[in-house]
């Protein structure tokens, strides 16, 4: 009898542990995509794509779409769109350029001010889309051609820059090594980088287990421990892998800092924060949302704000790594963006998505751009192979939705 | 005898977990207008998209012959090729589009897809001097009244060569001389040999014009009336006849002082400024009461209470609104539900509820202050919270993890109810709160309106279904085109006076 028992207590916490699993194959689906496609990449670039500096390349090609993403999953979700992000980025960095290069203005100074120009465009869009429910799709059509326009007025039709150094070190720096490298064997690792890499897997484990003991202390089943402990360990050894191979070029860049905040926030913001929540809220139905209480007009115009925000930030990033402003940056980035976010697992009727499936999905195209160009496929193939694996992402997402 | 053109037998149909239609036979005779009357719910506009293919054969059991040939409709085109045209409440016009489009809207005067407009404009013209209206065909039809789009949609159907017209409350919206001129067209088309099935709650309208009732209740067939020296009182008797049995959970009214008064309400129709719906309504509520509002749809009742929830229907709102005797703003939302007012709506899937997410989310979220601290939100605090009432509430699902769209319909009402008692509320406005829910749940429903009165909280029903009221409610007022047109206690009232203040109210009007 008790070893019936047993075996029911043991089929019972498979059964649990399938079902949490099925719950959240959808992310772990979008994982296990990523990493296929980057062993495929891996093997048919011959080894290239793992290379360190490869791999530091990768985060610095794509830190701008990766934070665009998270101010366009907002938007998403709350069931609008953004059509304007490439070229209020652009427009963005044209005014650095004037500011820093023009002007000579202290390159802090000049960000700041470019981050509240960001604001005030997204508040300048936002407003019509809010409070005068003008569909989002128009107004930022609109915004995308004239701030396109702006920033070919503003730099006169010329590229402009080189930028001041302290400026170029957003996309081009790596933290300092205030301890010093240490050798193991052949390479030399940047031993700070190590550390915070450490670091984070330590607080992440503590934060996942903390949460785990607090429902368990509530009265609550918790996913199995099994489960827990597989799941805790494939990400720690990811994150060190991944901080490993960054030490042994030269550790963290600057930008990958600043993206690492930057989605710890937002994932802070969607999961935790009553903002968050009634984003979502509103996304999946606004007239329920309104009559509960919930200010949606204010609520859609702070989140188009982010976006502009983000969108500066973004256009910052990406004239210091090309450390000039172009009319032409910023150029089509919001497709980019905007397919990272629905690869992401969101829903184009707003209320649903995730954080991390936009970053995950953001770089799942990043990955397939850099794959590909130094397997050297064609600039009209890749834009072919891209579309498809759009659409492909999108049709599985809406199948698994039917079928459950 | 006339010859018996429709015979509709034995239909039933069911939703889950409801039986809307039980065994209906319903039969009309060559040329003649024959109504259908019966209170909200009773299955009338359900049989009616049996018998015009909105619910397809094979969704429903039983048979439907027209001129002697059986029926098996599987959608709208197949009854309009036979000839029965059904005219919902909702007329289907497309407002930018002209008279004449609007005619031969599906039925397009076209030659291999190219439309011949003077084929178009004439026809168009001659239908529309048959159902009299004057109106030039490319008139658009956002230019004209309601009234008259009501014609509109009449010439549409004849011009489907219709041998059988449904009309769905033709007159809801309509002022009284464009009613007259309606009606009149009907009796107009009965000599013509076009029969008609009236839909209305209006019985003095029904007495004029029509030469048959029949009587639905509860999804069944009553009687079938002669319409001459046939009483009003003697219609209302078989529409409401039934004994209140004991579908209501007993409670004992502990009533105290006034807690709720709103004075003078006025609210304009949100599109036509200088349309009235709510002409100036007093009512008030005391503490542990349960008051009911009693009325016809479109009697402006949800009108009303969301117009002072917030602001949320409609325009040019003025009146005031007072809790515990002080006047109180709730101009928005926030405001009125931080003055401990909720209202529940009576359409939980467009108002209530977030269907694509859980349980959880779903209760806690017109009150997320009591589960956050400086906007960071309590997990642990929300989760307890959210399974506090869902045991409360009774809701069944696996977990409060389940995602609300779905769960059943009576469930979901529990969602809406949890989310809006987590708002610890003094006053709660629930509107329809057992509409398309079975009888198990209703009676959850009514023990927690029980209970939150006996917590001397003051509870507002709002219901289409008089028994419900007399049943649960302490006293009733009735609502009527935009007033107040009765205040009953409970223990006075009866389905016959509520009826009787409705249709008397109606009659006064039209004196």
């Amino acid at each position: 009898m008790s070893t019936e028992t047993l075996s029911n207590a043991e089929r019972n916490a498979r059964a649990s542990a399938m079902s949490a699993l099925k719950e959240n194959l959808r992310d772990y689906g979008l994982v296990i995509a990523l990493i296929l496609i980057m062993l495929f990449f891996q093997y048919f670039t011959g080894g290239v794509l793992f290379k360190p500096v490869n791999l530091t390349n990768i985060v610095l090609q794509n830190s701008y779409i990766i934070i665009m993403a998270l101010g366009m999953l907002l938007v998403i979700v709350a069931g609008h769109i953004d059509l304007s992000v490439g070229s209020v980025s652009g427009f963005v960095g044209a005014i650095a350029a004037v500011l820093m290069v023009q002007y000579h203005m202290n390159p802090f100074l000049a960000g700041l001010i470019c981050l509240i120009a960001g604001g005030v465009i997204g508040a300048s869009q936002g407003y019509w889309i809010a409070y005068l429910k003008i569909p989002s799709f128009i107004v930022t059509l609109a915004g995308m051609l004239v701030f396109k326009g702006l920033a070919l007025w503003l730099l006169g039709g010329m590229s402009v820059g080189p930028f001041p150094r302290e400026f170029q070190l957003l996309s081009a720096g790596f933290i300092p090594d205030v301890i010093g490298p240490i050798t193991i064997g052949a390479t030399k690792l940047h031993s700070t980088t190590l550390v915070i890499g450490v670091a984070i897997v330590a607080a992440m484990l503590y934060f996942s287990l903390r949460s785990r003991r607090s429902r368990e202390s509530h009265g609550y089943e918790a996913e199995p421990f099994s489960l827990f402990v597989v799941k805790n360990l494939i990400i720690s050894a990811v994150v060190l892998f991944l901080i490993t191979m960054m030490a042994s070029y030269k550790g963290l860049p600057n930008v990958l800092i600043v993206m690492g905040l930057l989605i710890a926030i937002f994932v802070f913001l969607t999961k935790r924060m009553t903002i968050g929540r009634r984003i979502y809220a509103m996304g999946g139905n606004v007239k329920a949302a309104a009559l509960s209480g919930i200010k949606t007009e204010r609520l859609t115009f702070i989140v188009f704000i982010l976006m502009g925000v983000l969108s500066a930030l973004a256009g910052l990033i990406f004239a210091a790594r090309l450390n000039t402003a172009t009319p032409k940056a910023g150029l089509g980035f919001e497709l980019d963006v905007i397919a990272a976010v629905f690869i992401g697992g969101a829903s184009m009727a707003g209320g649903s998505g995730q954080v991390a499936g936009a970053v995950i999905g953001a770089f799942i195209m990043g990955v397939m751009n850099n794959g590909m160009s130094i397997m050297g496929v064609n600039i009209d193939w890749q834009q072919v192979i891209k579309g498809l694996v759009l659409l492909g992402a999108v049709v599985f997402d809406v199948y698994n939705k039917n079928k459950s | 005898m006339e010859k018996t053109i429709l015979e509709m037998r034995g239909i039933t149909k069911t939703f889950p977990g409801v039986k809307a239609l039980q065994d209906v036979n319903l039969e009309v005779r060559e040329g003649e207008i024959h109504a259908i009357v019966g209170e909200n719910g009773a299955g009338k506009s359900t049989l009616m998209k049996v018998l015009s293919g909105v619910y397809p054969h094979g969704t429903y059991s039983g048979d439907i012959h027209f001129l002697g040939q059986e029926c098996r409709f599987s959608g709208i085109h197949d009854s309009e090729k036979v000839g029965i045209v059904i005219i919902h409440q909702e007329l289907a016009l497309v407002p930018l589009l002209s008279i004449a489009e609007n005619i031969f809207l599906g039925n397009e005067q076209a030659h291999y897809g190219v439309i011949d407009w003077n084929v178009v404009r004439s026809r168009a013209a001659r239908l529309l001097e048959r159902v009299g209206l004057r109106e030039h065909p490319d008139t658009l039809i956002t230019n004209i009244g309601v009234g008259k789009q009501q014609l509109v949609e009449i010439a549409k159907a004849l011009s489907k060569e219709v041998k059988l017209l449904i009309l769905d409350e033709p007159t809801a919206s309509l002022s009284e001389k464009d009613s007259d001129a309606l009606l009149s067209l009907l009796v107009d088309f009965k000599q013509k040999g076009i029969a008609s099935i009236l839909i209305s709650h209006k019985l003095n309208e029904v007495g004029k014009v029509a030469d048959r009732i029949t009587v639905l209740r509860d999804g069944k067939t009553i009687e079938t009336l002669d319409a001459q020296d046939i009483s009003e009182a003697r219609i209302i008797t078989s529409m409401v006849g039934r004994s209140l049995d004991d579908r209501f959970p007993a409670r004992t009214p502990n009533i105290g002082e006034t807690i709720f008064e709103v004075k003078d309400w006025v609210v304009h129709h949100p599109q036509h400024a200088d349309r009235r719906i709510v002409k100036g309504v007093n009512l008030s509520v005391r503490k542990g009461e349960v008051v009911g509002i009693a009325g016809l749809m479109g009697a402006g009742r949800t009108e009303f209470a969301m117009s002072v929830f917030g602001k949320s229907y409609g325009q040019g709102i003025s009146g005031e609104v007072f809790l515990h005797g002080q006047k109180i703003d709730t101009s928005t939302v926030d405001r009125a539900v931080a003055h401990g007012i909720a209202y529940a709506t009576e359409d939980r899937k467009t108002f209530g509820l977030n269907l694509i997410d859980h349980i959880k989310h779903n209760i806690t979220i017109a009150n997320l202050d009591a589960v956050s601290k400086a906007g960071v939100l309590d997990d642990m605090r929300e989760l307890n919270a959210a399974n506090d009432y869902r045991k409360k509430t009774n809701i069944r699902s696996s977990s409060v993890y389940q995602i609300t769209g779905n769960l059943s319909g009576g469930n979901q009402q529990k969602v809406v109810l949890s989310k809006w008692l987590f708002s610890a509320p003094d006053m709660l406005i629930l509107d329809e709160p057992t509409r398309g829910i079975d009888v198990g749940a209703k009676y959850e429903i009514y023990t927690i309106i029980n209970r939150l009165a006996d917590e001397g909280k003051g509870v507002l029903v709002i219901s289409s279904e008089m028994p419900e009221l007399l049943g649960i409610c302490d006293r009733i007022y009735v609502m009527n085109e935009g007033r107040m047109v009765g205040e009953l206690p409970a223990a006075e009232a009866s389905q016959e006076k509520i009826m009787r203040m409705i249709v008397h109210g109606e009659a006064r009007k039209a004196s």
